[in-house]
């Protein structure tokens, strides 16, 4: 059977085979000579060169046998640039099949032309493409509107000349709304690769037939035609009212990537029109979004992270389906952490009970990460509604008490911020002083240092507690190591009595046996503070002011990149939160502009909120160090594409350094500030940065926070040393400075300690 | 958009190559491979190294990947991934390994229709159907210029999804109403959420381009019927409505409330938005003509009571009652209950006072299966878990006991189809026939 022939070509490959299909491709029997060419497409697929048939295999592209010539057709795309002298001796059977009677195969000529890059067919293609614009047949006239994007693709000026540009803007007003449809879509296209030719210039007639043509073209023509009106400017609120109403009804269309497309049109163009409408609007919307949750899972996290994006912008519009946000226990981690985020954000007093039992529950499940998660979300409803927060106290000693050692971990922490906020709760200090012993993760033992500092007056035991710390200095990480010295300082300013000694003790070891600069220049500075005479209060006031509590822990995007991605809905930027310069590549993105524009970004946010940014810069360091094997492929990715190397391979990172620094001086990765998410265990994801995991700032923009903020952070970054830091993947001897970015307390205290 | 589609099986082989851009280069294969396939570590579907992007869907043995290298429309990407999969399945039974192995050059000839320069065009499988055929049935139709003519205009027609000359001697439509209930019960016995996943399927055999018209018990509609007044611009009509629901609470009673629908292309949803009617012209034999969502009022048909002691370290003791809450006229099949057991169990001892049990320890379940469950009864499970003994003992999570069903003639919601017309030029009488059925979604109790 045939159909066993070609199975035996998945096996090993025999001896001769490029010969065995060369004498099939020339049989005088046609059966012969078809299977033969289903063969070598299959050598194809499984990655083997068959270049060198390419003559025999284009014997066969004059035939009857439609299916055939499909197949010849698609080794022509794939070989064509091989033998790109050869081509021509096809050009002749294409222009004859764009003239065919049978429509399906004038459609197809034109089809693949356009996708045979060589330059000399291309200048046979004019002709075919002129006429089968013009093709009496909706089918041939479709194709032939996105030929017109790959021939501008191959040489725009072309295009240009012939006109091409023009019949394609006619086509918008086809009866046909396929045609429509495929027309817009190649102008955009054409518009993506060069705008400054402004080729879909959206008037309000276009409009009109873009409107018509959106209640009966395909679904894919339909988020095409979608995602161009929700990039046209309205000119008047009548307008922006009329496409709103004409587009709320896709809200009910099947395809998940129609509602969405959909959700963006009306939530751009909403912003025009009336209060009283938009709230409407609004309403209509909730729906679907939460329809969007019960499609498949990819389908659903991409779903979840524009809800989130929503969200941001209008808190309520989904406060009443916080069941809906549920994790099943089968999600994947993806979308339950994802679940997670959505759940705070829609939590009010009224849902709060349900969402905390909820998260309760979540707790006491197996996947670490995701438990990790649920306990910091109970923090973070805590400091978000503060009628909830006694509850969320004793959710959270209720799980210190299953003893789970990383649940422990992470109430810990989230206690700390929670006393940031409600400084009232001291009563639960014993408790949680209980687990000292299990902590074994820097950010938890400085968590409860830190506590044990604040709260030193309080707590009778605090001077054997720290002492203890203390004893272990060196071998804690230096993250720690710095709460203890600022804890014990606390301790000694609050109960000199207590710590004369022992404040004296991690002096000496913070200064004569620290090598971390951080660590040295910090206890330096308490050093000169306390051996200040002249004003004994003076050190009290710098170290023991009152901090401002904080805000919030929910981490939520600059207001103008949130404008930004608004208008990326649905898009992989609005997947990963970032704009699409960041991970589109270079392109007609030129590399200077981006880099400019992130510095700009960044001193912009420096000159509105410096304690933020220098806290988005600390976090650099606190970054994975990705691995280099990594960083290499990706590198690798690039130079296949674009023959150039891109800006991280420019300055490939030797020996000593990491990807990393090349991340923070490509402009490709830049990430972008303020996102406080925590660190996730993934390399890969860091390194990307499109995770919104970390927070690295270019090390340029990160310069300019240096001279504003002063954080001794931003100034190690500045002068170059972050990348050595960064390198070493010895953890121990690296500084691991907290890697969340709500860490304003701790950047505080650096910046007070420099003044 | 769209730089390539990319097929592999398990093993991380490359089937399936189809590059649709000048920058979908064959290295791309490996590099997948090598970051996601061979990595345990992928926690996301999309993953991008350096400026190109990998979305990637597993369905059965296989890993359908989209590559692109702009800022790509992501939900389209995978909705697309999916429907190429239903498209698969529609043309070979079964999307999986084998079937792209005995089918490639079919598979290719599909990949080159649906997509052009990385645009997807017409997915509809029944349309496509008529000019890419499976293998041996080479089709005299395509062939013949003027069929194709016919073919490709209604490829890209407003009709797009139906053939003009449908002729049938008997005209008859089924509607199927396909419930999946969804529920989550906290240990306690309270609901979390239940809520209801219905879809309404069609079987349409209906002869020339009939127009219908489909009405539910849905409350909106209902209350539409009932006004009198006009009901003003196309937005007033929704907030009218709901402010209106108050005092026609008896003339609804009997409906169900629709949170969402959603609805096949034929259905005119400008039609549906204005005046919450179900209007289209159905594609020939059997599509999903609706979804839609509810979560008021939903009738859970089983309630299920577990009790699970642990007893020491060694012993868990289960006793499982299942109710059937609906009338005793109508019965489930396939009722399977599975309850999760901790990892270190040695052996289970079950009893059941119906259908049989069954420890599998591959899935850490007892599987409980009644095949047959009539409405108002009640049957119970007692079992007993011995554990070995660990080294490290670590506390059991619990997952939640699930359960599985499907029960004729019943609708969670209430959902019920009023009517379906049918109107054609020649104006023949047709027969419609509607089913019920509820399934369990994802039914899930905590203990």
């Amino acid at each position: 059977m045939a159909m066993n022939k070609i199975r035996g070509a998945f096996t090993a490959p025999r001896k001769g085979e490029t010969f065995e299909l060369r004498a099939g491709l020339v049989s005088q029997y046609a059966y012969e000579r078809k299977e033969a060419i289903q063969k070598t497409i299959m050598a194809m697929t499984l990655g083997k060169d068959v270049s060198a048939l390419f003559p025999d295999v284009l014997k066969n592209i004059a035939t009857s046998d439609l299916e055939q010539k499909k197949l010849v057709y698609l080794y022509l795309m794939n070989y064509a640039k091989s033998h790109p002298d050869l081509c021509i001796l096809a050009v002749n059977t294409f222009v004859q099949d764009s003239e065919d009677p049978n429509p399906l195969i004038r459609a197809l000529a034109i089809r693949t032309m356009g996708c045979i890059r060589v330059d000399k067919m291309v200048d046979y293609m004019e002709e075919p493409l002129r006429k089968t614009l013009r093709d009496e047949s909706p089918y041939v006239r479709k194709t032939a509107a996105i030929c017109v994007a790959k021939l501008f693709d191959l040489n725009p000026s072309m295009c240009l000349e012939n006109g091409f540009l023009e019949t394609l803007q006619e086509l918008i007003g086809d009866p046909n709304p396929m045609v429509v449809a495929n027309s817009v879509t190649a102008l955009a296209e054409i518009n993506q690769m060069s705008p400054e030719i402004d080729a879909l210039q959206v008037t309000s007639s276009t409009l009109r037939k873009l409107l018509m043509a959106l209640n009966e073209c395909t679904e894919w023509g339909r988020v095409t035609i979608l995602t161009t009106l929700a990039n046209y400017k309205t000119t008047e609120v009548k307008e922006s009212e009329h496409i709103c109403e004409r587009v709320v009804p896709q809200f009910q269309h099947v395809n998940p990537s129609v509602v969405l497309a959909a959700v963006k049109v009306v939530f751009l163009h909403m912003k025009n029109v009336n209060a009283e409408m938009s709230k409407n609007f609004l309403k209509k919307m909730a729906p679907p979004l939460v329809t969007l949750v019960s499609s498949a899972p990819e389908v659903q996290y991409v779903a979840l992270r524009n809800i989130d994006l929503l969200l941001q912008k209008e808190p309520g519009i989904l406060n009443k389906e916080l069941r809906v946000f549920f994790c099943k226990y089968n999600d994947p981690p993806y979308v339950k952490f994802q679940k997670l985020e959505i759940m705070v954000r829609i939590a009010n007093d009224r849902n709060v009970d349900q969402l905390l039992a909820e998260l309760k529950e979540y707790a006491l499940e197996v996947d670490m990460d995701f438990v990790r998660r649920a306990v910091k979300a109970i923090g973070q409803v805590a400091i978000k509604i503060e009628s909830a927060s006694e509850k969320c106290v004793n959710t959270l000693l209720d799980l210190i008490n299953t003893k789970v050692n990383y649940v422990v971990q992470e109430a810990i922490v989230v206690i700390r911020d929670i006393f940031r906020k409600y400084p009232g709760y001291e009563g639960i200090i014993p408790t949680l002083c209980q687990c000292i012993d299990e902590l074994d993760e820097p950010n938890a033992r400085a968590a409860l240092i830190w506590i044990v500092g604040e709260y030193a007056e309080k707590i009778s035991n605090a001077g054997d507690i720290l002492a203890g710390f203390v004893e272990g200095f060196n071998e804690e990480f230096s993250q720690t190591q710095l709460q203890i010295l600022t804890a014990v300082v606390k301790l000694f300013l609050k109960r000199p009595d207590k710590a004369q000694g022992l404040v004296q003790k991690v002096l000496q070891a913070a200064t004569a046996e620290n090598d971390n600069p951080d660590v040295r220049d910090r206890a330096y500075i308490y050093w000169r503070l306390l051996s200040n005479t002249s004003d004994s209060n003076a050190t009290k006031n710098i170290v023991l002011s009152e901090k401002p509590p904080i805000v919030s822990t929910v981490s939520s995007l600059p207001p103008a990149l949130l404008e930004q991605l608004l208008t990326e809905l649905s898009t992989l930027a609005s997947v990963y939160h970032k704009p699409p310069e960041q991970f589109v590549g270079q392109g007609r993105f030129g590399a200077d502009a981006v880099q400019q524009a992130a510095i700009e970004e960044q001193i912009q946010n420096a000159r509105e909120n410096p304690l933020a940014a220098a806290a988005a810069a600390a976090a650099v360091t606190g970054a994975t160090p990705p691995p280099q094997a990594q960083s290499n492929i990706e590198n690798l990715l690039d130079i296949d594409f674009d023959g150039t190397a891109p800006a991280s391979a420019q300055k490939e990172p030797t020996n000593g350094m990491s990807g990393l620094e090349g991340l923070a001086g490509t402009p490709v990765r830049v990430e972008s500030p303020a996102v406080g998410v925590p660190a996730s265990s993934n390399n890969l994801d860091d390194l990307l940065g499109v995770f919104g995991s970390n927070d690295a700032v270019p090390s340029s923009a990160a310069g300019g926070v240096g001279v504003n903020g002063g954080s001794s952070n931003a100034m190690d970054l500045m002068n170059g040393f972050a990348g050595l830091d960064l390198s070493s993947n010895n953890a121990a001897t690296s500084p691991s400075f907290p890697s969340q970015g709500t860490q304003p307390k701790k950047t505080n205290e650096d910046i007070l300690s420099l003044f | 958009m769209l730089s390539g589609i990319l097929i592999f099986n398990q093993k991380g082989e490359n089937l399936i190559f189809r590059a649709f851009r000048n920058d979908c280069r064959p290295r791309l294969a490996d590099i997948f491979r090598i970051q996601v396939i061979s990595n345990a570590q992928v926690r996301s579907p999309i993953l991008t190294l350096g400026s190109t992007t990998f979305s990637h869907v597993k369905h059965e043995n296989i890993y359908l990947v989209a590559v692109t290298k702009s800022n790509a429309n992501a939900a389209l990407v995978f909705e697309f991934l999916y429907r190429l999969i239903v498209l698969g399945k529609g043309y070979f039974g079964k999307f999986d390994e084998e079937a792209i192995k005995n089918n490639f050059v079919l598979i290719y000839e599909l990949l080159d229709e649906v997509l052009d320069f990385g645009y997807p065009q017409n997915t509809e499988t029944d349309t496509l159907k008529m000019y890419i055929t499976t293998e041996g049935v080479k089709s005299a139709i395509a062939n013949s210029a003027t069929d194709s003519s016919r073919i490709t205009m209604q490829a890209t027609g407003a009709l797009s999804w139906r053939r003009a000359d449908v002729k049938y001697r008997k005209n008859e439509a089924f509607v199927d109403v396909i419930e999946d209930v969804n529920l989550l019960m906290s240990a306690t016995g309270t609901v979390l959420r239940a809520d209801v996943t219905g879809q309404i399927v069609m079987r349409a055999y209906l002869s020339g381009t009939p127009e219908c018209k489909f009405g539910l018990n849905d409350r909106l509609l209902l209350e539409g019927d009932n006004m009198t007044s006009s009901l003003g611009g196309r937005l007033d009509n929704a907030t009218g409505s709901s402010s209106r629901r108050k005092n026609k609470t008896r003339a609804a009673a009997g409906s169900v409330t629709l949170e969402d629908c959603q609805f096949h292309q034929c259905v005119q949803l400008g039609r549906f938005d204005a005046d919450r009617i179900i209007s289209f012209v159905p594609p020939d034999g059997e599509f999903e003509l609706m979804r839609y969502r509810a979560t008021e009022n939903v009738n859970l048909p089983f309630k299920v009571h577990p009790i699970v002691r642990e007893i020491g370290t060694t012993k868990v003791e289960y006793s499982v009652a299942i109710k059937a809450n609906y009338g005793s006229k109508l019965f489930a099949s396939n009722v399977v209950v599975r309850i999760p057991t901790p990892l270190n169990t040695a052996k289970t001892v079950e009893r059941t006072s119906q259908g049989r049990a069954k420890y599998e320890p591959e899935q850490n379940n007892i599987v409980w299966k009644i095949a047959r469950f009539t409405g108002g009864s009640e049957y119970v499970l007692t079992a007993e878990a011995t554990l070995s003994s660990m080294t490290h003992q670590k506390a059991w999570s619990r997952p939640p006991l699930s359960l599985s069903f499907s029960l004729l003639m019943f609708t969670s919601s209430g959902l019920l189809v009023r009517y379906l017309k049918v109107f054609e030029k020649s104006n023949y009488s047709s027969v419609k026939w509607v089913r019920y059925m509820t399934r369990a979604g994802s039914y899930e109790i905590r203990f």
